[in-house]
């Protein structure tokens, strides 16, 4: 069913969901959401199965119209969502009017948000998967990211949340801030670097580039010291990989990364930090934690967890909100006195 | 996971790794989310929630050990028809006359072989082929093209590779071809895949075209054979 109409795009809106997977033997990156937690909390908030594709918007947020009932959530960074003229919150499920506009004023904190609508976004899987690949045109609408005109399509007909409202905790909803410390594991080619080299990768502050994209996260700062050369024989690239090629300068590989990669590959990024990786501006910083593989399952449990946790809004331990609620009837009944 | 089999480019090492690589597959080891097989060494993705790197490496261990149990299907030589030179193949001059070759010889070397599909990637239906010979290896464009058209046989180096969508790049091309090698709509998306062999087949312009034309009505068929040589 046609749900939003598009009347601006944004910087770069696309139809995502968890990747495709089975195909990287041939070639084909996975691509899929980049910062997959935001992802699957918008996909819960709205009673939709993870794997339900929704949109990723890129720092200038699009404008979208509503043209038929919908409950969407919209996760991640905070891009200035507004509904109409009043602002969206994130992390839980909103029922939208038909006529209701979506627009952002810009970027306070993070650079990614998810907005996933009940029944998920509807186009065509293209090898097992609805997320966009720009580069090869592979699935989204047209392989394309979003552009004015285009309609947004929603599968299924339950536009209302039957049992109310949900939301994603505030004590679990990321800051994104300016500074991300991100765990790695080790390897596969840590032992092509000297013990300096790797030393200079676990001790240094670096920047992320403007040469970041849906592809990679390029670093700026200390160069990291091979032992014999960058190069290899190609091999598998996994998500995460910390690349170092001939340069010394870090590039952490993301969703739509090329499936195999002749440079050396001092470390992977843990899959729980990769979300915060995610959300890096240019000029932000960034540095680096060996961690063992326990640690890192750990990780993938307490994120687990903290998915978990998303329930009906309760108005008890929203002590902001009540606040704010109560600042408001205290102003009304100020007014009503005069 | 990544699995290593070797350093080196080496029919031999790339054969272990298809091995276990099909293995896996046939076993559908649980926790295992995709597999990416390369010249020497086998990325195992798998989900930490359903397995750990110690369970999984055992359990690929064990299928290793078994290989001998699940013997890889005869390897198939999948027919290229290309047409060499002119207009599809701006660089056959150039690379004909690096090695001093009339560009017939050079052709007659080009397709006087069958190539190892070591792998596919970095992109969609890229194939990394093996086993050119060096009498007609020529360097890369020094400024690359901005737009090449799906189907561009080329040669950079001591590597031969057809382009499988249209993009820049900086290989001599020699020839085209009208067959797809990626089409996200087929099943698999692919036409040759890794542990196959190419052997590019000459053609006229004239074969192309009729090729082409039998192509987009459904009617071709891809020759494919058992190795010969």
């Amino acid at each position: 069913m046609k749900t939003i109409e598009v009347l601006d795009g944004g910087m770069l809106t696309t139809v995502q969901d968890l990747g495709r997977f089975g195909y990287q033997r041939y070639g084909v990156p996975t691509s899929g959401a980049l910062d997959l937690f935001s992802m699957r909390a918008a996909n819960r908030l709205v009673g939709n199965p993870d794997d339900a594709a929704g949109l990723e918007l890129t720092l200038i947020g699009p404008r979208l119209e509503f043209v038929v009932p919908a409950t969407i959530a919209l996760t991640g960074a905070d891009l200035g969502a507004r509904l109409g003229d009043r602002p969206l919150p994130r992390w839980e499920s909103v029922v939208v009017e038909p006529g209701a506009v979506l627009s952002f004023s810009g970027p306070q904190d993070g650079v990614r948000a998810y907005l996933a609508v009940a029944g998920g976004v509807d186009v065509p899987e293209v090898l097992g998967s609805r997320a966009t690949y720009i580069r090869s045109r592979l699935g989204g609408i047209a392989g394309r990211k979003l552009e004015a005109g285009d309609a947004v399509h929603v599968s299924g007909d339950r536009p209302v949340l039957l049992g109310g409202a949900l939301q994603l905790p505030v004590p679990h909803r990321p800051i994104y801030g300016h500074a991300h410390l991100l765990r790695v594991v080790l390897g596969p080619q840590d032992d092509r670097f000297t013990p300096n080299g790797v030393h200079t990768f676990l001790s240094s502050t670096y920047s992320v580039s403007p040469q970041s994209d849906r592809m990679g996260y390029r670093l700026a700062g200390a160069a990291i010291e091979h032992l014999r050369g960058p190069d290899i024989v190609s091999d598998g690239t996994p998500l995460g990989a910390v690349q170092v090629a001939g340069d010394g300068v870090p590039i952490v590989l993301l969703a739509d990364r090329g499936t195999a990669g002749g440079y050396t590959k001092i470390a992977t990024v843990i899959g729980p930090d990769i979300p915060r990786l995610a959300q890096a501006a240019p000029g932000d910083e960034v540095t680096f934690d060996s961690v063992g593989l326990d640690d890192a399952y750990a990780a993938v449990r307490v994120q687990e967890a903290a998915l978990a946790t998303i329930g009906p809004i309760r108005h008890g331990p929203d002590v902001a909100r009540l606040r704010k609620v109560a600042a408001v009837v205290a102003t009304v009944a100020s007014l009503q006195r005069r | 996971m990544i699995v290593e089999f070797g350093d080196s480019i080496d029919p031999a090492i790339n054969r272990r790794v298809r091995e276990l690589f099909l293995a896996i597959e046939r076993a559908a080891v649980a926790g295992v989310r995709d597999l990416v097989p390369t010249y020497r060494s086998l990325l195992v993705s798998y989900d930490p929630l359903r397995t750990t790197f110690d369970s999984l490496r055992s359990h690929l261990s064990e299928l290793d050990a078994h290989l001998a149990d699940t013997p890889l299907p005869p390897p198939r030589v999948v027919e290229i028809p290309t047409a060499y030179g002119g207009t599809f193949g701006p660089d056959l001059g150039f690379v004909a006359g690096h090695n001093h070759l009339t560009e017939d010889e050079a052709i007659a070397i080009h397709a006087g072989t069958d190539y190892l599909v070591y792998m596919m990637g970095f992109s969609p239906g890229f194939t990394y082929l093996g086993g050119m010979s060096e009498r007609i290896a020529a360097p890369r464009l020094k400024t690359p093209r901005t737009a090449i058209p799906a189907g561009s046989v080329g040669i950079a180096q001591q590597q031969t590779g057809i382009y499988p969508v249209e993009s820049p790049g900086g290989w001599q091309l020699i020839g085209r071809t009208p067959v797809s090698l990626f089409d996200p709509s087929r099943h698999p998306p692919v036409v040759v895949e890794a542990g196959d062999y190419i052997r590019f087949v000459p053609v006229t312009l004239d074969r192309y075209s009729a090729i082409q034309d039998e192509i987009q009505r459904g009617t071709w068929t891809l020759p494919v054979r058992g190795v010969t040589t």
